[in-house]
């Protein structure tokens, strides 16, 4: 099986451990994550301004590069962009008013109507390959490690392209069961890392990151699973920083979930890129005896 | 502090330009403050999300231009999510943030920002964060 991709510019540099991972595992699930051609930034948040449709036309002229590609789904791994293109596909379908001035703008396009379903990996995982497949093929069972599912904001907020209703984490409940890991539940799931914040005001998104951090250590958890290099910039790389500035007692290592996925399947550890992870994950996965 | 409330102290044209920005009326809010408990960033704010939708309801603009509350919010979505009266409360935070933006008054300033940061943070960082904190 053969289905678009977009990867998103984040997916291509500091965040390569997310995507070589997930397409090295789908490979094994017999899925190719098919990357569109010509595909731009999708502007990482999307545009809250009513009157403001400029930064909308960013993620619509991917959805039509997928449309042009051919298929009728588009799979995005980065939590933020896929909140940021199923918004924007939302729009294109719904608002027929300002559908007309985007398509009218982008004249040396085709039309668009939000015709391409966009689906996060997890969400496609679970309809369209299905856990009980994922679970066949597992060959490291990840069972000396206790995770709790980190959602964030943007896999589920707001609730019209949420990829399962809010508060609700059955997804990557089912996925890191299906890995063989013990699923820790804790109350951080939904909260918010500090986002963008990261650069407008640190020391704020510090603090909020902390918190996320110490509920996951208080609930037992070994390991944090997410699927957004913003999320793993703000609770996974800074926690040296946090631990030195006593914001956090101790590290709760952060692992994309498709990091986890590629262990589980027996890969080779190159196709997870380790390197690129805050030092806790790998020390985390030593101590437990899985290949880094 | 106390607030004087008069005729003149409305704004009439800030309901417009924030009904035209956010889509959203601000006078459906009967202040239960669930979005100030939703949000994470809350602790820092010199007023809280209630309180901004309090003063957006008088109009009192002038008051809300130069408080820190939408700079530190993070568009999480969690009051927005959790508001009774189905209002969407980060609009209305993308609508005052807009209002100052559109005045060429950046809350940060790239050129001015240490290397390592631009070096390290992920595209994602650095295109929200410039997206929503500069004009």
């Amino acid at each position: 099986m053969k289905v678009n991709y977009y990867p998103g510019c984040t997916l291509k540099t500091k965040a390569k451990n997310l995507e070589e991972a997930a397409i090295a595992s789908m490979k094994i699930l017999g899925v190719e994550l098919d990357e569109i051609d010509r595909w731009n930034c999708c502007g990482a948040v999307y545009s809250l301004a009513d009157d403001d449709l400029i930064h909308k036309v960013a993620p619509v002229r991917n959805l039509i590069r997928s449309k042009e590609h051919g298929g009728d789904k588009l799979v995005t791994l980065c939590s933020m962009c896929y909140n940021t293109l199923a918004r924007a596909n939302l729009l294109m379908k719904d608002n027929t008013e300002q559908r007309d001035t985007i398509n009218r703008f982008m004249d040396d396009e085709i039309d668009y109507f939000g015709e391409v379903e966009v689906l996060h990996l997890l969400k496609f995982l679970k309809d369209e390959v299905g856990m009980d497949k994922l679970r066949e093929k597992v060959k490291l069972p990840l069972k000396d490690l206790k995770v709790a599912p980190y959602y964030g904001c943007t896999l589920q907020r707001p609730r019209e392209v949420g990829i399962e209703p809010v508060g609700s984490y059955e997804l990557m409940t089912e996925f890191l069961e299906a890995l063989g890991a013990t699923v820790v539940d804790f109350p951080g799931s939904s909260l918010c890392c500090g986002s963008y914040q990261t650069l407008g005001n640190p020391e704020a998104a510090g603090e909020v990151a902390s918190r996320i951090i110490n509920m996951a250590a208080d609930a037992g958890a070994d390991a944090l699973a997410t699927s957004c290099p913003l999320c793993e910039f703000n609770l996974g790389k800074n926690q040296s920083a946090l631990i030195e500035h006593k914001k956090i007692a101790a590290g709760v290592p952060t692992l994309y979930f498709t990091q986890l996925m590629a262990i589980a399947l027996g890969l080779d550890p190159e196709v997870c890129h380790f390197e690129l992870n805050d030092s806790g994950a790998v020390e985390l996965l030593k101590s437990k005896n899985y290949p880094t | 502090m106390p607030v004087k409330i008069s005729p003149k102290t409305v704004t009439e044209i800030f309901f417009e330009k924030l009904k035209e920005l956010s889509g959203q009326n601000v006078h459906l809010c009967y202040q239960c403050g669930t979005c100030s408990a939703s949000c994470p960033m809350s602790d820092f704010m010199e007023f809280s999300p209630r309180k901004v939708m309090h003063h957006a309801q008088f109009g009192l603009d002038n008051l809300l231009e130069g408080i820190n509350t939408y700079w530190f919010c993070a568009s999480c979505y969690a009051c927005s999510v959790r508001c009774p009266r189905s209002i969407d409360i980060a609009k209305v935070m993308e609508a005052l943030r807009q209002l100052t933006l559109r005045k060429s008054k950046n809350y940060i300033e790239p050129s001015q920002m240490p290397s390592e940061i631009l070096k390290d943070s992920p595209q994602i960082a650095l295109v929200a964060g410039f997206r929503k904190l500069t004009s």
